[in-house]
């Protein structure tokens, strides 16, 4: 059964036009992988689907689990299982990642009228998943994303996603400033998360995050429309004759 | 960008129903006659059944009044005040000579349960985690000090204060009861002569707090005075005077709050800390006015005059406060560092949002050798408010060693407020170490999104951002009162999210 549809969008930025009808129908259980140069609309396709302001969307629609999605508010949206694990997570001073954590789920958990966790009980599944990804408490004490690495930034990305438990999972390129080490790490933690209700778009310009996280399916995107779709190979095809030849396809 | 369009819309929907206080207590009054002149004080001083050098010392402060013109410095904005216009003494009418609390008129004591402020001498604890080190809750206590428009109505625990040495009343009590005290250090910190407000403050107030924590005595509770004004065109004149003796150390709070008017109300408090050899005195404010609706009209003028003198070696005066109410503020609680090795600090928290104008700030004034200072100020301004940080750190010629450290932080959001940053440095003494840091930063819509993406109401948002914010200023708190104030910065923003 389908989780998400997106059925011919089509997205301005400022009177500019960034995605010209775009089609992509994802399945339960199912990674997609999203290739394409720089300014395909990549980005903007994760940021419309979790609600970032200052898109306008002109045509089309998106369906999550047969509801209309562009209907609902970001935080909505967030209760409902969308999760974006943004490119560059942002620093919040003076707020320890606990306390963000707690707020979070508790502020999703009270969206769907289920009932908060008990302190213990946070605690304890917090502990439990920061061990699982190598995160030491004191970073859990520390600001969000305070003074973290690149790495610890998108580790910190991962345990909010095991934390939520989402169905649908964004990765908007996950493999941007980390390391081969910081990156398995990521990755595996990712796979952990992978179920047959979950499903996940990986964003990314590179094949080489897909050797750690294989997709069922890989899209190609160019000038603002899925351009090619096909299995893992459409990757590894890509890697070796570029974005070029979808340039003119576009 | 629709969010930043959203966020701003919706600070400037900020409206007077967010001010949870501003209900109106309806009790028999007695007021002197409206206007000022020496027949009003002579009044107030009658009321006040006070000794012939109080009188002498009011007239002489009022003569003085005369000769002065208001400040125009502070970068605030209201139209001239007519202080003939005032009435300078309001008093709930009294039934009979009060002799316990339970004579008190039923209607304030309801005030000050729906303000939630026990008056009733009860560990107000019940259920909180204390503070590392701060004795398990049942015996933590708060004494408190209720002053209601021109006169303090109760105060509690004070025989239990008294076994310790501890002397808490109200000043006018104070005045009869310990003169020579009085005498002593009345004025001796904020003269009669020393600004428009202050000078206006020493003519006609009526009424305040008295602290006095002897020598080596740690005061074994908490003080807490809370103010509220209640009466309609009457200025609140209190005066608070807190003498910590060599060794003592004290922790005080204040509150205050008032009813929700169309008419701004005058407020012009002086507060004098002493602090001798070794002692230590932290004081803390909420401050929560009502602050005028969402066009501006209405709210307390506040002009406040806090001075602390570490007269004493070691000694050390630590200011603490939360100011999101008043539609003026107008307030430099400050510490002359006097004593060697004295230290002195600021840490405060100012949120201005609708039309509200703050201009606040501090002055640590270094005498003494190898004094040191630290201010740390967060700013907060949304709505059409302007949010000033006014600063003096000054270290005389004679004061080797001194130290200050600054940091000033403005936070804004939308784009109809303004934050301003004025610091005055003097060091006349090439060996003191003066530093600085300020900055100025847009609540980011991009951190705000994050947020939002994670489940985060629009609202909860701005919270726990602005929460993280001023994190550092509110663990000087003491517990109860960083509760009460991390809830009091949530409904101060309240309607900048919507």
């Amino acid at each position: 059964m389908a989780l998400l549809e997106i059925k011919n969008l089509q997205v301005r930025v400022e009177e500019r036009e960034i995605l010209h009808g775009l089609t992509l129908t994802i399945d339960a259980g199912k990674v997609h992988a999203i290739m394409g140069p720089n300014g395909s609309g990549k980005s903007t396709l994760s940021h419309v689907i979790a609600g970032k302001p200052g898109y306008e969307v002109t045509g089309g629609e998106i369906l999550f689990k047969g509801e209309d999605l562009l209907a609902m508010a970001p935080d909505e949206r967030a209760a409902k299982g969308v999760f974006l694990a943004f490119q560059y997570p942002v620093e919040i001073p003076g707020v320890a990642t606990m306390t963000f954590l707690r707020t979070a789920l508790n502020a999703q958990r009270k969206a769907r009228g289920e009932e908060e966790y008990s302190t213990p009980d946070f605690l304890k599944k917090v502990r439990e998943i920061s061990k699982q990804l190598n995160i030491p408490q004191d970073m859990l004490k520390r600001g969000v994303n305070v003074g973290f690495s690149g790495g610890e930034k998108k580790r910190n990305e991962v345990l909010q996603m095991a934390l939520f438990q989402p169905s649908l999972c964004i990765l908007d390129e996950m493999d941007s400033g980390l390391d081969i080490d910081a990156l398995r790490i990521a990755a595996d933690g990712v796979n952990a998360l992978r179920s047959p209700e979950r499903s996940m778009i990986v964003i990314t310009h590179y094949q080489r995050l897909l050797n750690y996280i294989v997709p069922d399916v890989v899209h190609v995107m160019s000038k603002g429309r899925v351009v090619k779709s096909g299995g893992k190979e459409l990757a590894l095809e890509l890697e070796a004759s570029g974005y070029a030849q979808f340039e003119d396809a576009a | 960008m629709p969010a930043v369009q959203e966020t701003v819309d919706r600070v400037r929907r900020i409206d007077v129903d967010q001010y949870r206080y501003g209900f109106e207590t309806v009790i028999e009054s007695e007021k002197a006659p409206k206007g000022l002149s020496e027949d009003t004080i002579r009044y107030i001083s009658g009321k006040k059944n006070e000794p012939a050098w109080m009188l002498e010392w009011r007239l002489e402060a009022y003569r003085r009044w005369l000769t002065m013109t208001e400040p125009t410095w502070a970068r605030v904005d209201y139209p001239k005040i007519d202080f003939q216009d005032l009435y300078y003494y309001s008093a709930p009418k009294p039934k009979k000579q009060l002799s316990s609390i339970d004579e008190i008129d039923p209607e304030i004591l309801k005030t000050y349960e729906k303000l939630g402020i026990p008056l009733r001498e009860v560990a107000i604890l019940e259920g909180v985690e204390p503070k590392p080190g701060a004795g398990s809750p049942e015996t933590r206590k708060i004494a408190v000090d209720a002053v209601f428009d021109s006169v303090s109505v109760a105060t509690t625990f004070k025989e239990e204060l008294k076994k310790a040495g501890v002397i808490f009343m109200p000043i006018s009590e104070a005045i009869r009861e310990h003169p020579e005290l009085v005498q002593k250090y009345l004025g001796s910190v904020v003269p009669t002569s020393d600004n428009f407000y202050a000078t206006l403050n020493s003519a006609v107030f009526s009424d305040g707090s008295f602290v006095y924590v002897p020598p080596g005595v740690r005061c074994p509770m908490e003080l807490s005075t809370y103010f509220r004004i209640n009466e309609r065109n009457t200025g609140q004149f209190e005066r608070t005077l807190i003498i910590a003796d060599k060794g003592a150390y004290v922790s005080y709070l204040e509150g205050c709050t008032a009813p929700q008017r169309d008419e701004n109300q005058l407020h012009a408090a002086v507060v004098e800390l002493v602090a001798h050899d070794d002692a230590e005195i932290k004081y803390s404010t909420v401050q929560n006015w009502y602050p005028g609706n969402s066009e501006g009209v209405g709210g307390i003028y506040n002009f406040v005059t806090k001075r602390g003198d570490c007269r004493g070696n070691n000694s050390k005066i630590s200011w603490t406060q939360v100011e999101t109410g008043s539609a003026i503020t107008w307030k430099y609680p400050s510490c002359i560092l006097r004593g060697d090795n004295s230290r002195g600090e600021f840490y405060s928290i100012a949120i201005s949002n609708g039309y509200q104008q703050v201009d606040s700030g501090t002055k640590m004034i270094h005498l003494g050798k190898n004094t040191s200072s630290r201010i740390i100020s967060k700013g907060i301004a949304a709505g059409r408010s302007q949010n000033t940080y006014r600063g003096l750190v000054t270290a005389h010629r004679k004061a080797t060693g001194a130290r200050n450290f600054t940091a000033c932080d403005s936070l804004l959001i939308g784009d109809r407020c303004g934050a301003h940053t004025v610091p005055y440095i003097e060091a006349k003494n090439s060996s003191a170490t003066f530093e600085h840091e300020a900055t100025t930063s847009k609540i980011s819509e991009d951190v705000l999104f994050y947020c939002i993406q994670r489940g985060l109401s629009q609202e909860e948002a701005v919270g726990l951002v602005v929460n993280g914010f001023v994190k550092d200023v509110l663990q000087q708190l003491p517990m109860e009162f960083a509760v009460e104030a991390q809830k009091l910065i949530s409904i101060s923003l309240e309607g900048s999210v919507g």
